[in-house]
C-alpha cells in the first residue's frame, strides 16, 4: 500500500461492508463483518482494522447507514415535541386521509408525536406570505417549557404557510434556541421551504426524530475514528444518490432515509457505464425483498418523496427505488382457489428458508433454488448450519405445494421460481415502462446475495439482451459510498404564473441555493473534478395539481446566476410538457410551483480494471461438477471459482460461478463473459446481446 | 374468447404467470390516466379505473388495483350497455371502435362518471372489451360540478349522454366530441380527460396485442375462465366458514335533501352453505331528491361491501356468482331514469353500513364497525372582485370503524373511495379562503373495546370581500354510525355557518344550499368518527388513561362511556 486510502463502509442488517480504495495505486480491497447491534460503531470500527492500523493514512470515511431507516421503521427515534400554528394541532395525525390498505378498512395508526407533545400558538401566516397574527413569544416559550420538562429531546416547529414567509418560525425558533437544552430545534422552513402542510410537517418532524439518534451515533464514530488519528473527511451517503459532510447529516438526518440503498444504486450506474451499458435496471434480491431502479443514459432517477411507512412521509430527493416483496425468504403457498402465490408473507434471514434449519416449515424461493441444486449446500451464505438441509426443504416444497398442485417436488420447485420471476420481471417491466422506456435497450444488473441466481430468468421473462454481474455484488453499496458524488438539494416554493413572475426574486433564490451549495462543497476537504448545477423548475398549467420538472437552462458564471426571463421559463416548460404528454394547451396559464436546485460536486472516480482478475485459467477456476436443475431435466454442471476466472474467459452454461457470498447461474443456453473489469456479462449463446 | 376452445386445464404456473400480467395491464391502463388527465379528481383523487370484460357477458375478468373501489363492480355494467345496444341495433363491433356515455341509468354510479368502452380483437374474433371510466369535473346541470343537492331529475344534475359511438374504426367523430365540449362549463378539462381516457385504452389494447401473441387466444382465454372459477371458489369457501343463518340491519339517510323525512335502508343477510343472499326488501321507495341510485350501483354496492370483508378475494366476476343481490323494484335502490342520482355516494355507504352491521352478526371478527358514513362534497364558490369567478369543491373525511385488532383509524377516507384529500396550503393558496380548524374531532368515535376513529373539525373562513356562496351534500346528521359487537356508535355529521346573528344550522341538517357567507364568516364541518367495536367495558383502561391525556376524551365523557374515574375524587 503506497497511496492514501479512501474508505466506503456500509452497515446493512446482517453484514457491515467495508470497501478499501488505495488512491495512490488505485488498487481495492474489501472486507466483510457480522454488524454489531444495537450500536453499530464497533462492526464498522472492526471492518475498517481489517486492513488498516493507522487511521491517519485515510483520506476520507464516506458511510452509508441504516441508522435513520431503521429508527423510522422500528420506531425507536427521540421523543420529541411539536409547536404549531392554532388550530393545526392533527396535521401530523390525519395525514393526507389515506388509509393503509385499499381493501379491508382495518389497522389504525400513531403518529411519531402523540398529540399531547403537540402544543398550538397564536400565530397565522396567509399563502401570500402575508402575516395575519403575528406569533405569540410568551406562548411558544410556554409551549417550549412545558414540552422541555415533559421530556422532549428535540422541539420542531410547524407553521402554516412558512414556506411562504419564515417570519413567524424564525422568531419562534429564536425563542425556543435561547433556552433549549441542546442544538435540536428545527422549523419547517429550513428543513423544506415547501407548499403541502402535512409532507412539510412530517418531513420535518421525522427529521427532529431522528436527530438526536443519528447525530448521536454519527457524533460516536466520528470521535472514535479521530482518536484512531483519523483526520480527515467523514461523509455520508444520503437518499439522493450524493454525500454529504457529517455536519450536515446530523443537521438534516431525514436525508438519510435511504442511505445504503442509494448507494447501490450509484455503484450500479458506476459499474455498468464503465462495462459500456449507460441503460440498466438493477435488481437488489434480499431476504424478504426485490429492489429494483432505473439508470437511464448513466443517471439514476429521483423520486420527490418517499414513504417509510403509512403516513411516515420524507419529501426529500430519493433515488427511485421500486420494492416487491420477491425475496429469497419469500413463502410459496397455494390458495384457497387452487393458486400458487408468493409473498408478500417472508421467512426473512431469521427464521429463514427452511433448509437453514431454524423452525421454519413453509418452503421459499431460497428452498426452491436449493432443492434444485443451484444453491451449493455445503457452503451457506446465511443461517447458522454447516450444511443446508435439503430433505427439509424438500418435504416443505411437497407438502405446500407440491400434494396441493398435484406436482412432483422439482416440478413444484420449477413453479415457485417460475412464479417468483415473474413476479420480479414485472417489477422491471413496471419501471421502465411506466416512464416510457423499453426495458429490452436495457442491461439487467443483479447485486445483494440472490440476484444473480436469477438474472438468467429476467433476460427471458422480460427480453432483455445481457445482465451485467459486478465482480463483487455483495459489496455494491460499500463501492457506491466511494464513488458518490458530494450533492446538496434545494427547494423553494415559488408559487406564481409566469404572467406575474418575479425573475429577480427567483435568482435571488437561485442565488442562496448556489452559495450555500458551494460553501457547503468547500466546508470539506475533499477534491472535486467538477462542479455542476442543476435548476429545476415543478410547473403545470393552472388548475392542474401534478407538475411536470422543467430543466432551466442558466448558466452560472464565477459564481454568479443569471435571472431567467419569463419567456426562457415559459419555452422551458413547452418543450418538458410536450415531451411528457405529446401535446400543450394553447389557452392554459403556466404556472411555476417550486425552484429545485442542485449544487453538485464531482468527486474523482477510480478505475475500476484496478478490480480485475490478473491471469488465471478457466481450468484452474472448475472447482468440480454437481447436478442442477434447469426446466425438466438434471444436468450435470459445472462449477467455478468466480474470482479466479481470467479476463475473456467465456462459459457456457450450464455453469455455476460461486464466490464468498454469490452464486451466480448460467443457464442452459446462456454464456458467460469475464469482462475487462472483471464482471461477469451474460448473454444467450446465440447472440451477441 | 368465443370461438377458440380453450384447453381442457391450464397448467397452474401458467395460470399464476398470467394472472399477474393481466392484472398489470389494468393497472398501466389506471396509471396513464392518473399521469395525464386534467383535472384533480382523477389526477389526484384517483376517481377512475379501467379493466377487461368478458366478450358476450361484459363480467369483469381483471381489473385494476389503483382505481376507485365502487368501480370495481359497476364497469361490467358500463360494458353490458353497450352488449344491449349491440344486439338491440344488430350493429357488429369493429377494431378500433369506441363507444362513450355517461348515463348513470344504465352504467351506474352519476353523471360526472365518463365511460370509453372499446372492444379487443384477435385474428378477426372479439376477444374481450377493454373499458376505462373517469369523474369529469363538470358535465353542465344545475351546479358547477355536478353536486346539486335539490336536483329533482337527472336534467337538472346534468348533460345525460346515452352510449354512442365517439370512434368508428380508429375515427374519432368530431361531432360527438363538439356536442360533449359544449355541455361543460369546463371543456379544456374536459378533453384533457378525454384524452387520457383514450390514451389509457390504446395502451391496454397494445399490452393485450403483446399478451395474446406471446401466449396465444387460446391459452389465454383459458387462464381468464380459470381465474373466474377460482374467485367463485374462493367465495364458497370462505362462505362455508361462516355459520349458516339470517340476519338484520337497518339504517337510515337523514333525507333526500328536499322533503326533511328519513329513509330506511333495509337488508336481511342470509347464508346457506356455500351461497349468500343480500336481500334489501323494505328500503325507502325512490325519493324526490338525488339520493337514490341505479340498479347497477345497487348491485356494484354489494361487490364493495363484500371485498371490504373479504380482502384477499380477487377483483373478477367469479366472487359474485355465489351471492344473490335482491333489489326491491321501485326502491330507491333501483330508481329509473330520469330520477336523480347525483348523491349516490350517500346512498352506497349506508348499503355498505348496513352489509356490515348484518354480517357482523354472523361473524364479528371478520367485519370492522361502521366508518363515516358520508362523503361530505363541499363547494364554496364566489366571484373575485375583478369578476373572476372561483370554485372550491373537495370531499371530507372522518373516522373508521374499530374492529377485532384495533381502534379505528382518524381521520380516513370513504369506504368507496381511497381518495386522498388536497393539502389545505394547497387550497388556501388558490382561494381566497382560511381554514381556522383542520384537527381531529375528539370524542367522536364510538365507544368500545377498541373505539371508532376520530372525525375531523374543518372551519373554512371567507377572505374574499365579495363573499361566497356554500354548497354541502353530506349525510349522518342524524342517525349515527354504528358499533358492532357491542360498540358504541359514533357523533353525527354537524354542519353550522356563521351570519350577522352568530352561529346557525343548515334546514336539511347535512345538506346545504345557496348559503351565503360574508368576508370574515365561516363554514363549520364537525364529521362522524366510526362506530366502536366490542363493549365499552372491555376497554383497556390504559388506552383510556391515553386517550384523555391527548385530549381525544374529556374526563367526563371518560367516565360516562367508560366508567373511568382514575386521578377522579
Amino acid at each position: 500500500m503506497t497511496g492514501k486510502r479512501m474508505i466506503g463502509v456500509d452497515v446493512g442488517g446482517t453484514f457491515t461492508d467495508v470497501f478499501f480504495l488505495d488512491e495512490g495505486t488505485g488498487t481495492a480491497r474489501v472486507a466483510k463483518v457480522p454488524t454489531t447491534r444495537p450500536d453499530q460503531s464497533g462492526g464498522f470500527l472492526e471492518g475498517i482494522r481489517r486492513e488498516v492500523d493507522d487511521l491517519s493514512t485515510l483520506s476520507a470515511v464516506i458511510h452509508g447507514t441504516t441508522a435513520g431507516t431503521n429508527a423510522l421503521l422500528e420506531r425507536k427515534g427521540a421523543r420529541i415535541g411539536v409547536i404549531t400554528t392554532e388550530g393545526l394541532r392533527d396535521v401530523l395525525e390525519m395525514r393526507r386521509r389515506d388509509r393503509p390498505r385499499t381493501w379491508g378498512l382495518r389497522g389504525d395508526f400513531e403518529p411519531i408525536v402523540p398529540r399531547d407533545l403537540r402544543r398550538e400558538v397564536p400565530e397565522r401566516t396567509l399563502a401570500d406570505g402575508t402575516i395575519r397574527v403575528p406569533v405569540d413569544l410568551d406562548a411558544v416559550r410556554a409551549a417550549g417549557e412545558a414540552l422541555r420538562d415533559a421530556g422532549c429531546d428535540a422541539v420542531a416547529v410547524l407553521f402554516a404557510h412558512a414556506y411562504a414567509n419564515p417570519e413567524n418560525e424564525a422568531r419562534a425558533v429564536e425563542a425556543l434556541r435561547a433556552f433549549w437544552p441542546n442544538a435540536h430545534v428545527s422549523a419547517s422552513s429550513e428543513i423544506l421551504p415547501e407548499i403541502r402542510e402535512f409532507e412539510r410537517f412530517s418531513t420535518t418532524a421525522l427529521n427532529a426524530y431522528l436527530q438526536p439518534e443519528v447525530s448521536g451515533y454519527l457524533d460516536r464514530l466520528d470521535a472514535a475514528l479521530r482518536d484512531g488519528g483519523f483526520g480527515a473527511e467523514f461523509m455520508i451517503v444520503q437518499s439522493n444518490g450524493g454525500v454529504m459532510g457529517v455536519d450536515t447529516a446530523c443537521r438534516l438526518p431525514v436525508r438519510t432515509a435511504l442511505s445504503g440503498p442509494a448507494a447501490g444504486v450509484i455503484a450500479a450506474a458506476y459499474i455498468a457505464g464503465e462495462a459500456g451499458f449507460p441503460d440498466v435496471i438493477t435488481g437488489d434480491m434480499g431476504g424478504t425483498s426485490f429492489d429494483v431502479s432505473l439508470i437511464a443514459g448513466g443517471r439514476s432517477m429521483l423520486a420527490p418523496q418517499t414513504a417509510i411507512d403509512f403516513g411516515m412521509v420524507v419529501r426529500t430527493p430519493m433515488i427511485e427505488i421500486t420494492t416487491i416483496g420477491a425475496g429469497g425468504g419469500s413463502i410459496a403457498w397455494v390458495d384457497k382457489g387452487g393458486l400458487l402465490n408468493i409473498g408478500p408473507e417472508s421467512a426473512g434471514s431469521t427464521p429463514g428458508p427452511v433448509a437453514y434449519g431454524q423452525c421454519n416449515d413453509r418452503p421459499t424461493v431460497t428452498d426452491a433454488n436449493v432443492v434444485l441444486g443451484r444453491i451449493d449446500p455445503d457452503n451457506p451464505i446465511g443461517g447458522k448450519l454447516d450444511r443446508l438441509d435439503v430433505a427439509a426443504a424438500e418435504r416443505a416444497i411437497d407438502t405446500h405445494v407440491g400434494e396441493k398442485l398435484g406436482l412432483s417436488t422439482v416440478a413444484a420447485a420449477e413453479a415457485i421460481l417460475r412464479v417468483a420471476n415473474s413476479r420480479m420481471a414485472g417489477a422491471i417491466r413496471l419501471v421502465s415502462i411506466e416512464r416510457g422506456f423499453d426495458p429490452k435497450r436495457f442491461a439487467f444488473m443483479p447485486f445483494g446475495g440472490g440476484g444473480a441466481l436469477h438474472a438468467g430468468a429476467m433476460l427471458a421473462e422480460v427480453g432483455i439482451g445481457r445482465a451485467i454481474v459486478p465482480r463483487y455484488p455483495g459489496v455494491t453499496s460499500a463501492m457506491g459510498c466511494v464513488i458518490a458524488d458530494m450533492r446538496q438539494d434545494f427547494v423553494q416554493t415559488v408559487n406564481a404564473t409566469v404572467d406575474a413572475l418575479d425573475t429577480d426574486a427567483l435568482a435571488a433564490f437561485m442565488q442562496d441555493h448556489v452559495d450555500t451549495g458551494t460553501r457547503m462543497l468547500e466546508a470539506t476537504e475533499t477534491r472535486f473534478e467538477a462542479r455542476e448545477t442543476l435548476f429545476e423548475l415543478d410547473m403545470a398549467y393552472v388548475g392542474q395539481t401534478h407538475t411536470v420538472a422543467v430543466p432551466l437552462p442558466v448558466t452560472v458564471t464565477d459564481g454568479r446566476v443569471a435571472a431567467p426571463s419569463r419567456a426562457a421559463v415559459a419555452e422551458a416548460f413547452d418543450t418538458a410538457y410536450h415531451a411528457a404528454y405529446g401535446r400543450l394547451l394553447p389557452s392554459g396559464t403556466r404556472r411555476v410551483m417550486n425552484l429545485r436546485s442542485a449544487v453538485i460536486g464531482k468527486r474523482p472516480k477510480f478505475d475500476l480494471a484496478t478490480l480485475a482478475p490478473a491471469g488465471g485459467t478457466v481450468e484452474a477456476a472448475l472447482r468440480g461438477h454437481r447436478r442442477v436443475h434447469f426446466g425438466d431435466a438434471w444436468h450435470d454442471t459445472a462449477l467455478y471459482d468466480r474470482l479466479a476466472l481470467p479476463v475473456d474467459a467465456v462459459i457456457d452454461g450450464p455453469a455455476i460461478l460461486e464466490q464468498a457470498d454469490t452464486t451466480v447461474l448460467i443457464e442452459p443456453g446462456l454464456s458467460g463473459r469475464v469482462d475487462p473489469h472483471g464482471n461477469t456479462i451474460i448473454t444467450r449463446k446465440d447472440g451477441h446481446g | 374468447m368465443n370461438d377458440t376452445p380453450p384447453p381442457a386445464e391450464i397448467d397452474p404456473i401458467t395460470l399464476a404467470v398470467l394472472a399477474g400480467r393481466m392484472e398489470q395491464i389494468a393497472d398501466e391502463m389506471d396509471a396513464t390516466l392518473f399521469r395525464s388527465a386534467f383535472n384533480p379528481i382523477i389526477a389526484e383523487a384517483h376517481d377512475a379505473s379501467h379493466g377487461l370484460y368478458h366478450a358476450e357477458t361484459g363480467d369483469t375478468l381483471v381489473q385494476g388495483k389503483s382505481g376507485l373501489p365502487i368501480f370495481v363492480g359497476v364497469m361490467s355494467f358500463a360494458v353490458r350497455a353497450v352488449i344491449d345496444k349491440l344486439a338491440e341495433t344488430g350493429e357488429t363491433p369493429q377494431d378500433g371502435d369506441i363507444w362513450i356515455f355517461n348515463d348513470a341509468h344504465l352504467g351506474g354510479t352519476h353523471l360526472n362518471d365518463m365511460r370509453l368502452v372499446r372492444p379487443c380483437f384477435r385474428d378477426g374474433e372479439l376477444f374481450c372489451w377493454l373499458a376505462s371510466v373517469g369523474h369529469w369535473h363538470d358535465l353542465g346541470g344545475g351546479a358547477p360540478g355536478n353536486y346539486n343537492p335539490a336536483a329533482k331529475d337527472a336534467f337538472q344534475e346534468a348533460f345525460v349522454l346515452p352510449p354512442v359511438k365517439l370512434a368508428r374504426a380508429g375515427e374519432i367523430d368530431r361531432g360527438i366530441l363538439d356536442i360533449l365540449l359544449r355541455n361543460t362549463r369546463l371543456p379544456q378539462s374536459a378533453e384533457g380527460d378525454l384524452n387520457g381516457q383514450l390514451g389509457a385504452l390504446d395502451l391496454g389494447i397494445r399490452r393485450m396485442d403483446a399478451l395474446l401473441d406471446e401466449y396465444g387466444a387460446g391459452t389465454v382465454a383459458a387462464a381468464l375462465d380459470a381465474l373466474s372459477a377460482r374467485a367463485e371458489t374462493l367465495m364458497r369457501e370462505e362462505l362455508k366458514a361462516l355459520p349458516d343463518g339470517r340476519w338484520e340491519a337497518e339504517d337510515f339517510l337523514d333525507n333526500d335533501g328536499i322533503t326533511d323525512e328519513a329513509l330506511p335502508i333495509r337488508v336481511a343477510l342470509e347464508i346457506a352453505g356455500d351461497r349468500m343472499t343480500l336481500d334489501f326488501a323494505g328500503t325507502a321507495p325512490r325519493c324526490q331528491g338525488p339520493v337514490n341510485i341505479a340498479l347497477p350501483t345497487a348491485v356494484a354496492t354489494a361487490y364493495v361491501a363484500i371485498k371490504h370483508v373479504f380482502p384477499m378475494l380477487p377483483a373478477n366476476a367469479g366472487v359474485m356468482r355465489p351471492i344473490d343481490v335482491k333489489i326491491p323494484e321501485g326502491s330507491l335502490l333501483s330508481a329509473e331514469f330520469p330520477a336523480p342520482v347525483g348523491g349516490y355516494t350517500e346512498t352506497i355507504l349506508r348499503m355498505i353500513d348496513v352489509i356490515f352491521a348484518a354480517a357482523a352478526q354472523a361473524a364479528p371478527d371478520r367485519v370492522v364497525a361502521n366508518a363515516y358514513g358520508t362523503i361530505n362534497a363541499l363547494s364554496i364558490a364566489g366571484r373575485r372582485r375583478d369578476g373572476t369567478p372561483w370554485v372550491m369543491f373537495s370531499f371530507y373525511g372522518g373516522g373508521h370503524g374499530g374492529s377485532a385488532e384495533s381502534d379505528g383509524l382518524n381521520h380516513g377516507s370513504a369506504p368507496i373511495s381511497t381518495a386522498t384529500i388536497p393539502p389545505m396550503e394547497i387550497l388556501e393558496a388558490a382561494y381566497p379562503v382560511m381554514f381556522r380548524h383542520w384537527a381531529l374531532r375528539p370524542g367522536s368515535g364510538g365507544a368500545g373495546a377498541h373505539r371508532g376513529g376520530l372525525g375531523a373539525i374543518y372551519e373554512i373562513e371567507v377572505l374574499e370581500e365579495m363573499g361566497a356562496e356554500v354548497f354541502l351534500f353530506g349525510e349522518r346528521g342524524k342517525h349515527p354510525p354504528k358499533g358492532i359487537a357491542g360498540g358504541g356508535d359514533a357523533a353525527t355529521n354537524r354542519f353550522s355557518f356563521e351570519t350577522d346573528d352568530g352561529w346557525a344550522r343548515p334546514p336539511m341538517v347535512s345538506k346545504m344550499r345557496g348559503i351565503q357567507l360574508r368576508q370574515g364568516q365561516a363554514v363549520r364541518l364537525e364529521t362522524p368518527g366510526g362506530g366502536g367495536y366490542g363493549p365499552a367495558a372491555d376497554r383497556d383502561p390504559a388506552a383510556i388513561a391515553r386517550d384523555v391525556a391527548r385530549g381525544l376524551l374529556t374526563a367526563d365523557e371518560a367516565e360516562r362511556l367508560y366508567g373511568w374515574t382514575e386521578g377522579r375524587a
